[in-house]
Order: structure tokens, then C-alpha cells, then sequence
């Protein structure tokens, strides 16, 4: 039934009776997956993809490269959940590289951002340094193009 | 002055598509299920491989035979349906409908019998009838699953034919062989000393199995012309890329052709065929599950009003029309002013009559729509007729 799972990631819109005909499952058995696929918290919420800067909403994202350092009591999980339970918090990622951890932030404008990375990022006792790049444009966004350069060239009848 | 056109043409019927195709232009708002061809673009990376190949200056002719890691990229490839074949064997053509061509043209002498099952895409009769040859008409029906069958080969072996089409999986009815049933055709075809012409284009677009090539069969190989491309499997009609893959002595025939009529196929479109065939699985597979959604959606939606077989390949559904009482042409007519364009299966031979061609090629949500006004007009034929 991963099926399910795939279209859902890609239109959570999509009505059950929808999902029944393309799948061969009752809606009941999908609806009755979907609330267990709830509960095991492997579907996680459902949202809208938006492109705030078409509507004229001037939000301010941030990618900021996190260096931290470790001890005895703090292991990386630590710092990213502390750092993971503010609201400005988009995402919180560990990666590999020069830095450990890729956080991205969201704001009304440049000030808070970084007026929020200075106050309660930079001074976590375990964060050795940080480096804060400011989003200029989205191309893309959860697999989805933020400009459309393509139409429907085809013919209407073809053999 | 005296007749210039080649009278073989007067045979020849303008394309039954045509028609449709003028009357859907001046309206925009119709959903088309008319539309032979994927609704996706040629994948990003074959697009930007072919960007990059202009780059670097591939704009000069290639050898007849095409570029030779695209043959090798073929034979190797082909293996998956069961067929070795080695890179000599495979000639790059301009799309299926050039290998069509140059097969037929290759093989035929004038007055030589060809069998074709109908319904079946709309080249095949003209293509033989231009080489001079006589088509051999054999309808199938959908009570016996809009296929061919041994004895319909024999039955239709006197006179001999010295070929049969086999368009599978079909454009227009979306019906498929499996093994089974290629080794009885095969059995005739062997038994008649034929040769079998394999259109192979919705090869990859075949659900719930894998395509089997007739030419895997046990001594069919000698017998067997494959036709194949990329314009179905990677979205890449417009840039006319096809292949055939023959036995030597047809092949020398058939390149003597393409040579003089083709000199070699576009060598943009070898680049990204190239590319494709090294880099493209994925989004193949991508592409096929997203019209096996669209097919089950979409003939699980006709039979609430028409009745329609689950169509087995290719991106075409092909319902039954005779209960509304109207032709395949009035029905399509008709229902255009419902705002859905599909083809008459009448624009595929004779015995597509009672029935339509939807392709759905077409985003999920205009086949609902489409399906929506397709129940309302079937709905106001059922009130008048009360």
C-alpha cells in the first residue's frame, strides 16, 4: 500500500474516492490506512507549497551553517533539538561537511533573522561558530518549479 | 496538362484524424483525449544532454547507420524483452514512421500481401499500399480481445501473404500479447513462411507484465523486423528518434533505403536517444506509474456509463459505444459539443466502428472532468431516447 503513500506525497488533496478507483482498494481500507499511517506518525501533516513572494508576502528565509562543538553531556541530538523547538526554525538538518548542522530560519526581515541567530543560536554554549546565508530567490520547492517556462506545445489530435 | 499526381495516392484517404483535428482548433475550452503522445516533456536530462551535445557541435550528418554507442546502447538494451541482438543488427531511423517505411519498401514486391489486423494505427494500410503492395484486412473484435489468432492467419493465407503488421501494445485498442499468445502466432507465421514486421513502440508502457518481443521466440529471430523508439518511452515524439533491429539480408534492403531517402537520423536527437537509454529508467518508470493511475482511473470511470476493457499497454482506453445506437463518428461529433474530443475508431479501419479511441495521455484532473461531461452526454443520449 506504499502506493497510497507515494500519490498522497505528491497530492494530499486528493479525495478517497479518487484514491480508490486509481488503487483498487475500498475507500474504507484506505481510509483506515491513512489514520493508522496517521498515528504511526509516518505521514507527518499535510501543507501547502506557496510562493510567498508571488503573493507579495516579503518573509525573510535563511540557511545558517551551525558548527558546534561536543561533550560528555551534549551529543548532537541535544543541540539539534534545542535548536529544532524555536518557532522561527524552519528545518534542522546534520550534515556532513565543514559545518554540523544546517538550520533554516524564517523571519519578517533581515533584522530579526539575524538579530534572532545572534541572540539565541550564536549564544547556545555549544555552537562554535555560524554562517548565515540569506534567501534571494526559490527555484524550487519540495520537488515543485517556482516558474513555469513550459506550455503544452502538442497538437490537440494526433494519431 | 496531363495527371500529375501519382495515382496510387487516389487509394490513399485523407487521415480520418484530420477532420477532428480542424474542427477542435477553433475551440478552446475541450479537454482532448485525442492527443497520441505523452503529456510530459522529454525528461530534463535528455533535454540538457542534447543542449550540451549542440554545444560541443554535434550538428554534422552521422554515419547511415547512426551513432554506434546508440546501437550498442539498443542491442544491449533489448536484451530486457529477450532478444540478443548484436549492434550491427540495429539501424537508427527517423521515428517508428520511417522503419515502418523502409521495412515495408524493403521487403515488398508490388502485388505482395500483407496481413494487418484491424483496428490498427492509421500508417500501416497506406505505407503498403504506397509500396505497391495489397493489404490484407483481418478484423479482430473485442469478443476475442481485439487479437489475432492462428487460425486467423491460415484462414487468410490463401493467397499467401508474405508478412504480417503486429502493432502490440496497440494504438488505438491498448491490447497486448502475451507469450502464449505470440507462440501462436508465431506457429503460424512459421507454418506460412512469413515475416513478421513488430511494432514494439509501447513496449515500456505495457502494466502489470513485461512486453514480450515475438522476436525472442525460438527461430523467430530470422523472421522478425523490430520497431521501436523513443517517442512513447521518454516523451520524445517531436524529435523523431526511432530504431529497427532486422534479420542481415532485410537489413541491407532496408538501408539501402534510408540511405537515399534519409541519409541518417537527426543527430540531436541520437544524442539525447543516447542519454536516454543510459540515464532514463527512472523516469520511465515514473511516467508509467503515473498512466497505470490514469488507466485504472480512467477505465474504471467508463464503465460507470460506456463499457470498456482494461486496456493492457500503451496510454489508450478503447470503450464500447454501440449501446447509445450511434455511430462512432456522430458519437464523436456529438460529443465535442460537451466540451471532450476523442477519435472515432473508424480513423483505424472499418471494424472500429461502435467503438472510440481516449488517450489518456492527459493530466488526472481533465480525465475527471472528461469523464464527468462524457457521463452527461451519455446521460442526455439515454433521456432522449426514453
Amino acid at each position: 500500500m506504499d502506493e497510497i503513500l507515494e500519490i498522497l506525497e505528491n497530492d494530499a488533496k486528493i479525495s478517497l474516492e479518487k484514491l480508490a478507483e486509481i488503487t483498487g482498494y475500498s475507500e474504507r481500507e484506505i481510509e483506515n490506512y491513512i489514520k493508522k499511517k496517521e498515528d504511526e506518525r509516518v505521514i507527518l501533516g499535510y501543507k501547502a507549497i506557496i510562493d510567498w513572494e508571488k503573493q507579495g508576502k516579503e518573509d525573510v528565509y535563511a540557511i545558517i551553517d551551525v558548527k558546534v562543538g561536543l561533550n560528555r553531556e551534549t551529543g548532537y541530538n541535544n543541540i539539534a533539538k534545542r535548536i529544532a523547538r524555536f518557532s522561527e526554525v524552519h528545518s534542522v538538518r546534520l550534515v556532513s561537511g565543514d559545518y554540523d548542522l544546517q538550520i533554516v530560519v524564517k523571519g519578517k526581515n533581515m533584522k530579526e533573522v539575524a538579530f534572532f541567530v545572534a541572540e539565541k543560536i550564536s549564544t547556545l554554549p555549544e555552537v562554535r561558530d555560524t554562517n548565515t546565508h540569506f534567501v534571494l530567490r526559490t527555484y524550487k520547492e519540495e520537488g515543485v518549479l517556482l516558474f513555469e517556462d513550459e506550455e503544452d506545445r502538442r497538437l490537440a489530435v494526433a494519431p | 496538362m496531363g495527371i500529375r499526381i501519382n495515382k496510387k495516392l487516389e487509394e490513399i484517404p485523407p487521415s480520418g484524424i484530420r477532420k477532428f483535428f480542424d474542427l477542435i482548433s477553433t475551440r478552446k475550452d475541450i479537454i482532448s483525449l485525442g492527443v497520441g503522445e505523452p503529456d510530459f516533456y522529454t525528461p530534463w536530462h535528455i533535454r540538457e544532454s542534447i543542449i550540451y551535445s549542440l554545444e560541443k557541435g554535434y550538428t554534422a550528418y552521422t554515419s547511415n547507420w547512426g551513432i554506434y554507442e546508440l546501437r550498442e546502447a539498443i542491442s544491449s538494451y533489448y536484451k530486457k524483452f529477450g532478444v540478443s541482438s548484436s549492434p550491427d543488427d540495429v539501424l537508427i531511423t527517423t521515428g517508428v514512421s520511417e522503419g515502418l517505411d523502409i521495412t515495408i519498401r524493403g521487403i515488398l514486391n508490388p502485388g505482395e500481401r500483407v496481413i494487418i489486423p484491424e483496428p490498427c494505427y492509421v500508417s500501416y494500410i497506406p505505407l503498403v499500399k504506397l509500396a505497391y503492395g495489397n493489404p490484407v484486412l483481418v478484423p479482430t473484435s473485442e469478443e476475442t480481445g481485439f487479437k489475432i489468432h492462428y487460425e486467423d492467419i491460415v484462414n487468410h493465407s490463401d493467397p499467401p501473404s508474405k508478412a504480417i503488421i503486429l502493432g502490440y501494445p496497440s494504438n488505438p485498442t491498448g491490447v497486448t500479447y502475451s507469450k502464449k499468445e505470440l507462440e501462436e502466432v508465431a506457429d503460424a507465421v512459421i507454418e506460412k513462411d512469413m515475416i513478421v514486421i513488430s511494432d514494439e513502440i509501447y513496449a515500456e508502457l505495457t502494466y502489470d507484465r513485461r512486453h514480450v518481443s515475438i522476436a525472442s521466440l525460438n527461430g523467430m529471430s530470422e523472421r522478425v523486423i523490430i520497431l521501436n523508439g523513443f517517442s512513447k518511452a521518454h516523451a520524445m515524439t517531436g524529435l523523431r528518434i526511432g530504431y529497427a533491429i532486422a534479420p542481415s539480408d532485410i537489413m541491407e534492403a532496408m538501408l539501402k533505403i534510408h540511405q537515399y531517402c534519409m541519409l541518417c537520423a537527426p543527430v540531436s536527437a541520437q544524442m539525447g536517444a543516447i542519454e536516454a537509454l543510459k540515464n532514463g529508467s527512472k523516469e520511465v518508470d515514473k511516467m508509467r506509474n503515473e498512466y497505470n493511475r490514469r488507466r485504472k482511473f480512467f477505465v474504471n470511470r467508463l464503465n460507470d456509463f460506456l463499457s470498456c476493457q482494461m486496456p493492457e499497454g500503451a496510454f489508450y482506453a478503447f470503450p464500447s459505444i454501440r449501446e447509445t445506437g450511434l455511430s462512432s463518428e456522430s458519437f464523436s461529433e456529438k460529443l465535442l459539443s460537451y466540451g471532450v474530443a476523442v477519435v472515432p475508431g473508424t480513423a483505424f479501419g472499418k471494424t472500429g466502428e461502435g467503438y472510440i479511441r481516449c488517450s489518456y495521455a492527459v493530466s488526472m484532473e481533465k480525465l475527471k472532468i472528461a469523464a464527468d461531461r462524457m457521463e452527461e452526454f451519455i446521460g442526455s443520449i439515454a433521456r432522449e431516447r426514453v
